[in-house]
């Protein structure tokens, strides 16, 4: 047992000196694992993978890594990658239950299907084409068509709509992205124990995918070390949030259902990723002791909070924090293993109600108008209960305001008229300048680029609805440009409400740097929420008729042609003369060629009368007809000649 | 008689008033026509609301073209674009333009009107010329003029596009400026007009040759032949010796051409085109200037880029075509305007301004974005020659079809787009018919007019047996 421990403090040594000599520093990767657990006031359990993965400053030679995935370093280096954001997302964030004011959900509520950012560090002519290079690595890397968003037509730039600052973000999301299991699996090979151990190992394909909601996210940024020689560190933040539906199995209907990982997830942890640092599960509790438990000691609470009147937990947390609001207990994961598995479980034992923190505005998104010509898009900013609660005011010139910024994407299809732009404050219309404090559209060009439209609302606080309208156009399409299931529709992407004066934060007051999860709540994040995507039906042209069309229509332009020249060619009463004089002296034959010579003149000859022969004439004519029609062969002969030539 | 001149001048007053104030009543209460957004009324390219919306993008400091929106000229934006945003309380948004658009209306009227006297007083003194229609006969030529100026006016093409906001009742403006210049011989006018027609919507380049042929040569008359036919007989008459009368035929075969005036209507122009340029490249030197407004006007047009539906068939042409033949299609349809162009012109260089509405018919049936403004164009213009296409074949035909055609049209539209029961071949069907409607029009026209020469030919020649 002694030689055993020995040798591997021996085993250890010489793996961080390996490790220290790779990096030429003394910072190490580091990975580290967290999951949070939440239930959720309408019954529902919220679960929040979170995975770190950390890759020191390192000099541009040693591009070996220890933990951190080489794809990710490599798609970094290539394309010089300053800040990226990439989603998936199935189904939407409910804001008023799941909660909106929170880092949770200000940082895990995505739009449904793909959305990607990237902020680049490349010179501003190159950042369209990085952006390309870039969507089609991911495309392969992740297995989703995100190389859809190389199209000029699918991505924007925005300026200050958006949250990061900067000319050289491209801004892109896929609303019909269909996300399942073939996302999932590449986006765990970025992990060190990938799904096999670990928290990782929860995941259990189809109770993920059996959930309300699932956003799988993957967030990278760069460091800069600041140090000459040495490259950028990158962090890669990757997360999965996923909404489960606990099965029920207590009579009252106003219990909240007892859940445990193994009810679930169906599997239980059997131990911690051994590569990562640290490994946790935290379990957050909201608001609803906060009454009860207010007089209770802080030491009391963290013995005796886990079995109480209202719920026990199934195991003793380590540590219980406590913000304003809500518990958090903490769990560690080390003690676990194959004989002793992890498995927490809450039970309920009286019915309980809380409600979640919301964003100042609930905003919804619709479309008004019927038929297929045109229509208009409204964006539906509502006033929520926790408004009067939020600090985050801004104060100005005695009057107290909340800011809203809106960014919105068009596909080019939808012709905006920003012109037509309405903003009704509490259902009264508004003139511009009131509350629309700035604004910048880039409109969309037809079939090259996307429009965009960034606004900045400054509402007064006691506002209860604010309602944006704007007319469109649908657009018509070429045959080619419709997808296969053209009848289905096609969609706009989510727009982004997000609040900057608003930020959501959770501090729970210790340790400051242990643990990732917790250090990334309490960075302070802009609340923000993405509305519903819309369904947009555009009138489909008759998919079998191209044959038709084409006929039908240089018919038309045929008759316009002949008709036209036959009216202007005719020369009635010579044309008989002339038929009349040629019919009494000529044979059948000789009579039908001077017709023809007499149609491809254009023009008959008027005076038949003395001078010349018929015959004569018509001899004259026919060399002349010869002559042209070997000048025609001769062009053809030529044409032919040098066309096959090259 | 005079006094009959005067009841029938006081009748014509009294309906073009009564047209200015039907208008004036469908301009009050627009929002329930809702005329502006129908297919038939205004396209990319005459739509009010994309006139606003290039002009706020302007205030916006951005391109007006940026966005597909605007494809018309800047300077209309400088002068219509105020007029969008300008609103007077209580009344509809748009009643500012809906005025510029009668007024326009009712100055084409009173131009076609002037056109229609010269036209009718040309007919007068040729017939008298060549010898027929002696006094007896006087009274059948009909006020051309007055018909045509009241067949604008009253068209219901003409109302629903003055009511319905688009820019094509000053496009029309601009062409019957142009052909009023060149009948009154005002060359800076009818280069004026020219010029301007052409910028707002490039067809109207064709008018060129009609106009070149009015100052060259003058007003519409009967072909040359007969004028020369009977003044040979009145010769005939007088002297017998073949010989003059031949050198005679030599001199006068060819009709003056004044090549001064000409000259003079190709330099204003010119003149106009650079003082239009000029404006544009001011209007426009922030956002891309002259290159940028040639791309999104003129290239816009010729390249049919926008495929929403239309009265004309190039919209489900293109949206159905394979990509491979986009181009070779569009080379066909542009140069079919063109080809035509050389035959017309030498058949009926003698009826300049019959030609010009052969030209104005042509270019609104194989336009890429044709709307009724233009058909009600080609109607009156058509009117101005209700002496010679007296007989003119299938009228009733016609009438029912244009009718049928602008009955269906809305309940098509609304099939297709608004109740999704019908599919975009039952709209594309109602275009095909149009086209072919226009077509036969245009065809029985020339045909008609032809037959009229021929006729006067005829009865000329028999005038002369009777003579001798």
């Amino acid at each position: 047992m002694a030689s055993l421990l020995r040798s591997l403090i021996v085993l250890l040594i010489v793996q961080s000196f390996l490790v220290a000599i790779a990096f030429g520093s003394n910072e190490v990767e580091e990975f580290s694992e967290a999951l949070l657990l939440k239930p959720l006031p309408d019954r529902k359990v919220l679960a929040h993978f979170h995975f770190e993965n950390r890759a020191p400053p390192s000099n541009s030679h040693g591009r070996h890594h220890h933990l951190f995935p080489k794809a990710i370093s490599q798609l970094v280096q290539k394309f010089r990658v300053k800040e990226m954001e990439l989603s998936f997302t199935q189904g939407r964030w409910n804001h008023e239950h799941w909660g909106g004011f929170d880092p949770l959900s200000s940082m895990n509520a995505k739009p449904v299907g793909v959305e990607l950012w990237a902020v680049f560090d490349v010179p501003q002519s190159q950042v369209d084409t990085s952006w390309k290079n870039l969507t089609h690595a991911l495309s392969g890397l992740f297995c989703a068509s995100i190389n859809f968003l190389e199209s000029s037509t699918s991505y924007a730039a925005p300026t200050w709509g958006f949250g990061p600052n900067s000319d050289k973000l491209r801004y892109g999301s896929l609303p019909r992205e269909a996300v399942c299991t073939e996302n999932l699996t590449p986006w765990l090979k970025l992990l060190p124990c990938r799904d096999k151990d670990g928290i990782s190992a929860l995941m259990n394909r189809p109770s993920v995918y059996r959930g309300f909601y699932h956003s799988q996210r993957l967030h990278l940024s760069t460091v800069e070390s600041g140090q000459e020689g040495l490259g950028s560190g990158i962090v890669l933040e990757q997360t999965l949030t996923v909404v489960l539906q606990p099965e029920t199995t207590s009579v009252e209907s106003n219990m909240h259902p007892s859940w445990s990982l193994s009810s679930l997830f169906g599997r239980k942890v059997v131990g911690r990723c051994v590569l990562a640092k640290s490994s946790n599960v935290y379990l957050q509790l909201e608001g609803l002791l906060g009454h009860e438990l207010k007089n209770v000691d802080k030491e009391i609470e963290a013995h005796e909070l886990w079995k109480n009147a209202e719920f026990e937990l199934s195991l003793k947390p380590e540590r219980v924090l406590r913000e304003s609001s809500s518990f958090l207990f903490i769990f560690d994961i080390d003690k676990s293993s194959d004989s002793e598995p992890f498995d927490l479980g809450l039970t309920w034992k009286l019915p309980s109600k809380w409600s979640c923190q919301q964003a100042p505005l609930h905003a919804s998104r619709f479309l008004m108008g019927s038929g297929n010509e045109r229509g208009a898009i409204a964006i539906l900013l509502k006033a929520t209960e926790s408004q009067e609660k939020l600090s985050g005011r801004d104060l100005t010139n005695g009057h107290c305001t909340i800011k809203a910024n809106i960014f919105q994407i068009f596909p080019w299809y939808i012709k905006v008229y920003y012109h037509s732009l309405q903003i009704f404050v509490d259902q009264q219309q508004t003139t511009d300048s009131e509350v629309l404090k700035k604004i910048n559209v880039s409109p969309s060009t037809d079939k090259v680029s996307s429009g965009m439209m960034e606004m900045m609302l400054e509402l007064p606080c006691e506002v209860k609805s604010v309602a944006i309208s704007i007319e469109y156009d649908k657009g018509f399409l070429h045959i080619d440009e419709y997808p296969p299931d053209a009848n289905q529709g096609f969609d706009i992407p989510s727009a982004l409400i997000s609040f900057p004066n608003h930020h959501a934060s959770l501090d729970f007051q210790e340790e400051l740097s242990k643990s990732p999860l917790l250090s990334s709540f309490k960075e302070k994040s802009l609340v923000r929420s993405y509305t519903e995507v819309l369904l947009v039906p555009l009138t489909t042209p008759d998919f079998s008729m191209p044959y038709n069309v084409i006929t039908i229509t240089c018919t038309i332009f045929a008759l316009y042609f002949g008709s036209l020249l036959n009216v202007l060619r005719r020369r009635i009463g010579e044309e008989e003369r002339f038929l009349k004089s040629q019919g009494k002296k000529t044979g059948g034959l000789k009579q039908l060629l001077s017709r023809i010579t007499a149609k491809i003149r254009g023009r008959p000859i008027e005076e038949q009368s003395s001078s010349e022969s018929p015959a004569a004439q018509s001899s004259v004519l026919s060399s002349k007809l010869i002559f042209k029609i070997i000048l025609v062969a001769g062009a053809a002969a030529a044409w032919q000649y040098f066309s096959t030539d090259k | 008689m005079a006094e009959d001149q005067k009841k029938k001048l006081c009748r014509f007053w009294i309906w073009a008033l009564s047209s200015v104030a039907f208008r004036l009543i469908l301009i009050s209460f627009p929002g329930n026509l809702n005329l502006s957004s129908r297919p038939e009324v205004s396209t990319p390219l005459t739509s009010i609301r994309r006139l606003a919306e290039g002009y706020w993008l302007k205030q916006a400091s951005m391109s007006p073209y940026a966005g597909s929106m605007y494809h018309g000229s800047p300077l209309l934006l400088s002068i219509l674009g105020p007029l969008t945003v300008q609103r007077i309380k209580g009344q509809p948004s748009h009643l500012l333009c809906s005025l510029v658009f009668v007024i326009a209306d009712i100055l084409s009227a009173m131009l076609l009107r002037g056109i229609g006297q010269k036209l009718q007083m040309a007919y007068g003194l040729n017939a008298r010329l060549l010898g027929f229609l002696k006094s007896s006969r006087d009274k059948v030529i009909l006020p051309c003029g007055d018909i045509a100026a009241l067949v604008y006016l009253w068209n219901p093409f003409t109302i629903v596009s003055c009511v319905g906001l688009s820019t094509s009742p000053i496009e029309n403006l601009a062409v019957i400026l142009a052909l009023c210049g060149a009948v009154t011989r005002r060359v800076p006018l009818a280069a004026f007009g020219l010029v301007i027609a052409t910028h707002l919507s490039l067809y109207p380049a064709t008018l060129t040759i009609p106009i070149i042929f009015l100052l060259g040569y003058g007003l519409d008359a009967p072909p040359i032949k007969l004028f020369l036919q009977t003044r040979s007989v009145e010769k005939e008459e007088t002297s017998t010796s073949t010989v003059s009368k031949q050198a005679k035929l030599k001199q006068t075969t060819h009709l003056p051409f004044l090549w001064k005036t000409v000259a003079h209507f190709l330099f204003w122009v010119l003149l106009w085109s650079l003082y239009v340029l000029v404006l544009s490249a001011l209007s426009l030197n922030k956002h891309g200037g002259l290159e940028e407004m040639f791309k999104r006007t003129y290239g816009f047009i010729l390249s049919i880029e926008d495929l929403s539906p239309n009265i004309g068939v190039f919209w489900y042409f293109f949206a159905e075509v394979f990509d491979f033949f986009r181009n070779f299609f569009l080379i066909v349809f542009h140069v079919n305007i063109l080809f035509m162009l050389l035959p017309l012109a030498i058949r009926l260089k003698h009826r300049p301004c019959f030609l010009a509405f052969i030209y104005l018919a042509i270019s609104s049936i194989l336009k890429s974005y044709p709307s009724v403004g233009d058909s009600a164009l080609y109607l009156s213009l058509w009117a101005l020659f209700v002496n010679e296409l007296i007989d003119m074949k299938f009228s009733f035909f016609l009438f029912c079809g244009y009718l049928g055609i602008s009955l269906l049209s809305p309940v098509m539209h609304n099939l297709w787009i608004w109740r999704g029961t019908g599919n975009a071949n039952f709209y594309f069907g109602n275009a095909i018919g149009y086209a072919c409607f226009q077509i036969v029009f245009v065809v029985e026209s020339v045909s008609a007019m032809l037959n009229h020469d021929r006729a006067l030919k005829r009865s000329n020649s028999n005038h002369r047996e009777v003579k001798s």
